[in-house]
């Protein structure tokens, strides 16, 4: 009995506070599952989908001329986005670009992100000569344009996609340790750092698992709009010869290999872009979903 | 402000002698012997050893990059392999067709992004916010080789509206020739300037002397033409220069699609003929171009902007 009159006593405040929370915890959730971020995962997953599960599907080679099949085909089931000069499948050869483009994609981001974290961290954190030495090479590299910078370290190594993804990892770490090094500034600063090191906590410790984890939702957030870039500087080069060769498909390929044909059949030109497009609008949405997700309660 | 611009000059020394560096370790770092790199497999081995001479090749590296850097003031960048002739003399012959699309373009992305982020922004939160927002976003993923290939298909291969290839004659030639590699390259700008010129201009709006500009009682055309406006157009050159490196490197992209005789096309063409003076050559103006488009930037707020002091 007595135990039943404390309940109903404090319930009120009780369910007060709980409904409180459960509204907060409600907002919470709107603004990390935001429907930019939703949306843009969907996107995302579908063209992983897309292109992972499609060329097992298919039965054609995108690589072979094909010469049973009608070139220049209109879309059929049997060619949902028609046939090229070779009478190759459109659809297949989309699906087997678009590996090479996101796995490209993917590789380049992951390194810079990885490698431009750690040194804008460091270079944040210890400041000095390091520092220094760091934003001299950080000004440099963000002096030249970016594409110019790939095509003349390509011009090095020799043309071919692999290539392209070494030299995205030479200058793309940048940008990266840039945004790192002045968020890590602001975050050395907070109290919460400087009581960590009056407890006399290793500064790797304090860099690793008090200052990352405030400074790298910038960087992803970031990454999704490189990953978008790296792909874009991909298939650039490759239009212009310098990245994945005949017969290999490779969305910017496409484009290039299309221009004879334009009057024929403008969709051989169109079909690739849009695939660009899209990959593009995905991670776009992903970004800026993420941006809304990671910022701190206001 | 002479001591400004004194200022800012030494500021670029520490860059571009990482630019120099850069372009210097470029022909050592592939494999093999640098002056038969530069001179070719069919060098013959006289020329082979005066140009080993010319290089100081058997001094220590430092001693050649003070030879390299000394060559490279006195406007000595090597010959061509390809050409024969000085890379000099090349691009002095090609940069101004570069030069003339990165100012068109800029002006053409100008055109579009400032009445585009100014809906927007009137509009905040309408259909016509929407419909920028959804451009940014696909305009951001739009490859510029696939607008510039569309676009030439389309306007110059199909309809002939516009010419194929080439520069065009004279400066109204020029504008006709370069319309359409300026309005891809300003296309594939246009999203980051519409994205943050529509913030400024929404930030502007809110700011105090906006809000006294109303409270005084300046009517809504007013307060936007002379107070939005005039520093939205400071913000709108900032973000431009920005990304005037951007469209630099946009050039290689649509020179090589229109066949227009800039810089751009130049290097494409140079690594297919493993021309390495050529590439160094390039990648060195384009560097010192976009030093100079960031001085300039720099030093027209100090013009343009009373606030500034220095």
């Amino acid at each position: 009995m007595a135990s039943e009159a404390t309940l109903t006593a404090v319930s009120p405040t009780l369910s007060v506070a709980a409904t409180r929370q459960s509204s907060d915890r409600k907002r919470t959730m709107r603004r990390v599952l935001n429907p930019l971020l939703i949306s843009g995962s969907i996107i995302i997953l579908l063209l992983i989908l897309f292109v992972v599960i499609y060329p097992m599907l298919s039965p054609y080679n995108p690589r072979d001329p094909d010469f049973l099949q009608p070139t220049f085909a209109p879309s059929s089931w049997a060619h949902p986005l028609g046939t090229d000069n070779f009478g190759r499948d459109t659809l297949t050869r989309l699906a087997y670009g678009g590996r090479t483009d996101i796995m490209i994609g993917f590789a380049a981001t992951f390194v810079t992100l990885v490698v431009g974290t750690v040194l804008g961290l460091m270079a944040g954190y210890y400041g000095g000569w390091f520092d220094n030495i760091l934003m001299r090479l950080v000004d440099f590299f963000l002096t030249m344009p970016y594409l110019v910078l790939v095509i003349a370290i390509v011009a090095i190594l020799g043309t071919g996609v692999w290539n392209i993804v070494y030299a995205i990892w030479i200058v793309g770490w940048v940008a990266y340790a840039r945004i790192v090094r002045a968020e890590t500034m602001v975050a050395s600063r907070l109290e919460y750092v400087e009581a960590a090191r009056v407890v006399g906590m290793g500064e790797f410790r304090i860099m690793l698992r008090h200052i990352l984890p405030n400074v790298i939702s910038a960087a992803i957030v970031f990454a999704m709009a490189d990953i978008v870039l790296n792909v874009l500087v991909t298939s650039s080069l490759s239009f212009l010869g310098l990245g994945e060769q005949p017969p290999n498909p490779e969305w910017g390929l496409m484009v290039a290999e299309a221009r004879d044909f334009f009057l024929r059949d403008w969709r051989l030109m169109t079909y690739p872009g849009i695939a660009v497009l899209i990959l593009g609008a995905g991670f776009g949405l992903l970004g800026d979903g993420l941006a809304q997700a990671l910022r701190p309660k206001s | 402000m002479t001591g400004y611009v004194v200022r800012r000059l030494v500021y670029m020394v520490p860059v571009f002698l990482l630019i120099s560096l850069f372009v210097f370790f470029m022909v050592r770092l592939v494999p093999g012997d640098p002056a038969i790199i530069i001179l070719g497999q069919q060098a013959t081995p006289e020329n082979v050893e005066r140009l080993r001479q010319k290089l100081h090749l058997d001094a220590p590296i430092w001693v050649q990059y003070a030879t390299f850097l000394g060559n490279m003031l006195r406007g000595d960048l090597g010959d061509s392999l390809r050409q024969q002739r000085p890379v000099m003399h090349i691009l002095t012959e090609r940069l101004p067709a570069t030069l003339f699309l990165v100012a068109y373009s800029g002006i053409l992305s100008v055109l579009i992004s400032a009445p585009l982020a100014t809906f927007a922004a009137l509009r905040r939160g309408t259909w016509v916010d929407q419909a920028v927002r959804i451009y940014v976003v696909l305009a951001l993923a739009m490859p510029a080789y696939w607008i510039g290939m569309m676009l030439l298909q389309f306007f110059a291969v199909k309809n002939h509206i516009f010419p194929v290839a080439g520069y065009g004659e004279g400066f109204f030639g020029h504008l006709e020739s370069l319309f359409l590699p300026a309005l891809s390259l300003a296309l594939a700008v246009s999203s980051i300037l519409i994205r943050s010129l529509r913030n400024s201009i929404i930030e502007t709006m809110s700011a105090d002397y906006v809000r006294t500009a109303r409270a005084k009682g300046l009517g809504g055309r007013s307060v936007f033409t002379w107070h939005v406006l005039r520093n939205s157009a400071m913000a709108t050159a900032t973000i431009l220069a920005v990304n005037l490196a951007f469209m630099v490197g946009g050039t290689v992209i649509v020179e090589s699609i229109f066949a227009i005789p800039g810089i751009g096309s130049l290097i494409v063409r140079a690594i297919f003929d493993r021309d390495y003076p050529i590439i160094q050559g390039v990648t060195l103006a384009v560097g010192i171009m976009v030093l100079f488009i960031n001085l300039a930037t720099d030093l027209s707020y100090a013009v343009l902007d009373p606030r500034i002091k220095y």
